[in-house]
């Protein structure tokens, strides 16, 4: 069944407008089989107006999708027998038994009759709920229902599967066995399309993908989009009276941004070779300072990064 | 004990079938953000209804400024500010005609409302925004627009149940600024959070799982408080690194993450040598292998294995 060739999402110069609003604005990106893809942006990127249109509920209006090597336009009823979609605000039926979710998704999926038995254990297995068949659903916790929603989800066995938020609220532990479940099934070569707001959720992808405003403005490893977002050095200052001392760095030259962490303050700075003066400033203003040194940026300080950085470039290229 | 805003002492909450708070106890002081962390279920909510005087406790006491929530649940109320996660912001009225209506149930002053208003919403980045109405706002906008409501009137307590759910990371970074800046000016914020991630951002965090404290401390300390240490290796074979080194000497669990594979070792220093090593020795490339600082998760991942581990024995 698996389509062991090619990409599984392939998307090229997609738009979407309403009226004169461009919601996707030529977006290109190609995902890799049995990968785990995140799609990210903030609120109104774009994000999932391009996940509508993947799912083929939504028509581009220019630009061309493919899912599974089926067009959006073409055969949208293809791609949707052929993928899996699962949300934290996933539809279980509370009051039906696990067993009985299973044969209804199954149905709804169209698994035929002969494998049904065969699909329904191999989700009872995966999702750890053997012998509770007959839990009504609404009595499991949410890391059990979760695992029964994926279960649902990939009954029909979809070589893609679709994840938005899908870990919401979830205790660490349900967390990360659903993580396990999820790089089991892309080991298997099912590639994974990840929605979330959550960078803790985002960590678990291979490649990531940005959004913002409509366009697509970073594409990477995790690790790429950390090293890569952050022009100069991330430094972490620990010392006494934030407040004053937030205040005192902003004005430094060679200080593009600061902010509070905690009980510590994230500084942006040109150079880290700015440090020793930056550490005298606050002395000499007798604030005492535990430590300043240079850190990695976090995925959510690259997502800030990127996405301030391309909304200033927007406003500049607007303005002129 | 006298400066402390927020006095929670063996609190107990039972709803039918769940105890949904297991003798619970914490503090929290003028100008300290207090994080309530865990998963859906384990009694966040519970806690912040008890704390704003809507939800009498079974057992245990809890008091805000000295005010019992039990005894005198409507003084608590002139003391706090409580945002619930859905926050009842009128969709059809704008958000100045919010502001207003929440400043008129607070009972703010008109001469002091309108400069209140105008800082808020500076501070939050709405004030382009105020003529529009409160349906028309995006997710994260709406939350902000549910603080600046809930500011209106200065508190000295301000309870927040999940504030950034669903909310970006670029405003909730601005959702932070603005709880950062308050406490600033002394008030206590009681935040509630399934995120482990922000977390971090508090001063400090009652860690609770299935209504029971696992922890309360600052995330600093919390950290210090992980036997062995955490290692990542980065690598574009990561599934080939995690197979290579699932059952190393010394590592005690692995997870693939991204485009990594964090392991926790007993010994950072002798593991990243020897792990390194074995890689090179079976050819497989890694680009780097490097101790990483643990997260909140990590150290709740180890305490409820633990947990579980004596619930059988």
């Amino acid at each position: 069944m698996m389509r062991s060739n090619g990409n599984s999402v392939e998307v090229e110069n997609l738009v979407k407008r309403f009226g004169d609003f461009t919601a996707v604005d030529r977006i290109s990106f190609q995902t890799r089989t049995g990968e785990v893809f995140g799609f990210l942006g903030p609120n109104g990127s774009g994000k999932s107006t391009t996940i509508r249109i993947l799912c083929g509920l939504l028509h581009p209006t220019s630009g061309r999708a493919t899912v599974a090597g089926y067009d959006v336009v073409q055969s949208p009823e293809l791609i949707r027998r052929n993928i899996g979609y699962m949300s934290q605000k996933f539809s279980l039926y509370a009051d039906l038994t696990v067993f009985e979710n299973l044969r209804f998704y199954a149905g709804m999926y169209g698994v035929p009759a002969a494998d049904l038995r065969g699909r329904i254990d191999g989700a009872l297995e995966m999702a750890g709920l053997r012998g509770r068949e007959s839990s009504p659903t609404g009595t499991l916790s949410g890391g059990w229902k979760q695992r029964l929603a994926l279960g649902c989800a990939v009954l029909h066995r979809p070589p893609i599967v679709f994840l938005d938020e899908p870990t919401s609220g979830v205790d660490p532990l349900s967390r990360r066995l659903f993580w396990e479940l999820i790089q089991r099934m892309s080991d298997d070569g099912v590639t994974i399309f990840v929605t979330t707001h959550y960078m803790d959720e985002a960590e678990y992808c291979n490649r990531l993908a940005l959004m913002n405003s409509g366009k697509l403005i970073a594409l990477g490893t995790p690790t790429e989009l950390k090293l890569g977002s952050i022009q100069g050095s991330l430094m972490l200052l620990d010392c006494d009276r934030l407040g004053d001392a937030i205040e005192l760095v902003r004005r430094f030259d060679g200080v593009r941004d600061a902010a509070v962490f905690g009980n510590a303050l994230h500084l942006v700075v040109s150079d880290a070779g700015v440090a020793p003066a930056i550490r005298a400033a606050l002395e000499a203003d007798s604030i005492s300072v535990a430590s300043l040194h240079v850190i990695r940026p976090s995925l959510e300080d690259a997502f800030v990064a990127l996405t301030t950085r391309h909304d200033a470039n927007g406003a500049s290229e607007s303005s002129s | 004990m006298d400066d402390k805003t927020v006095v929670v002492r063996d609190l107990v909450k039972d709803f039918p079938g769940v105890r949904a708070i297991d003798h619970l106890s914490f503090d929290a002081s003028p100008g300290e953000i207090f994080g309530i962390v865990g998963p859906d279920g384990a009694g966040k909510t519970t806690i912040m209804r008890i704390l704003a005087g809507v939800l009498p406790p079974d057992a245990g006491t809890a008091t805000v400024v000295q005010c019992d929530v039990v005894r005198d649940p409507e003084g608590v109320k002139q003391l706090i500010s409580y945002m619930p996660q859905r926050f009842g912001l009128y969709e059809d009225l704008t958000v100045d005609e919010n502001i207003r209506f929440y400043a008129d149930l607070f009972g703010v002053r008109r001469q002091d409302r309108e400069a209140r208003a105008a800082e808020l919403l500076k501070a939050c980045g709405l004030r382009e925004f105020r003529a529009r109405p409160a349906g028309k706002l995006s997710g994260g906008m709406k939350q902000k627009l549910g603080l600046v409501c809930a500011l209106i009137h200065t508190p000295r307590v301000l309870l927040l149940d999940e504030p950034t759910n669903g909310v970006d990371p670029v405003s909730r970074r601005e959702f932070w600024a603005m709880l950062y800046s308050l406490v600033g000016q002394g008030v206590t914020v009681v935040n509630s959070t399934a995120y482990l991630d922000e977390a971090e951002r508090c001063h400090r965090i009652a860690l609770l799982h299935q209504g029971r404290l696992l922890f309360c401390d600052s995330p600093a300390r919390l950290k210090s408080r992980l036997q062995g240490s955490v290692v990542s290796i980065v690598s574009s074979e990561a599934r080939r690194v995690r197979d290579e080194l699932a059952a190393a000497e010394g590592v005690s669990s692995l997870v693939l993450v991204g485009d990594a594979v964090h392991l926790f070792v007993d010994d950072s220093d002798r593991r990243i040598r020897d792990l390194g090593d074995r890689l090179t020795g079976s050819q497989i490339p890694f680009d780097e292998i490097v101790r990483v600082a643990p997260t909140i998760e990590d150290l709740f991942v180890e305490a409820v294995r633990k947990d579980s581990a004596h619930g059988v024995a």
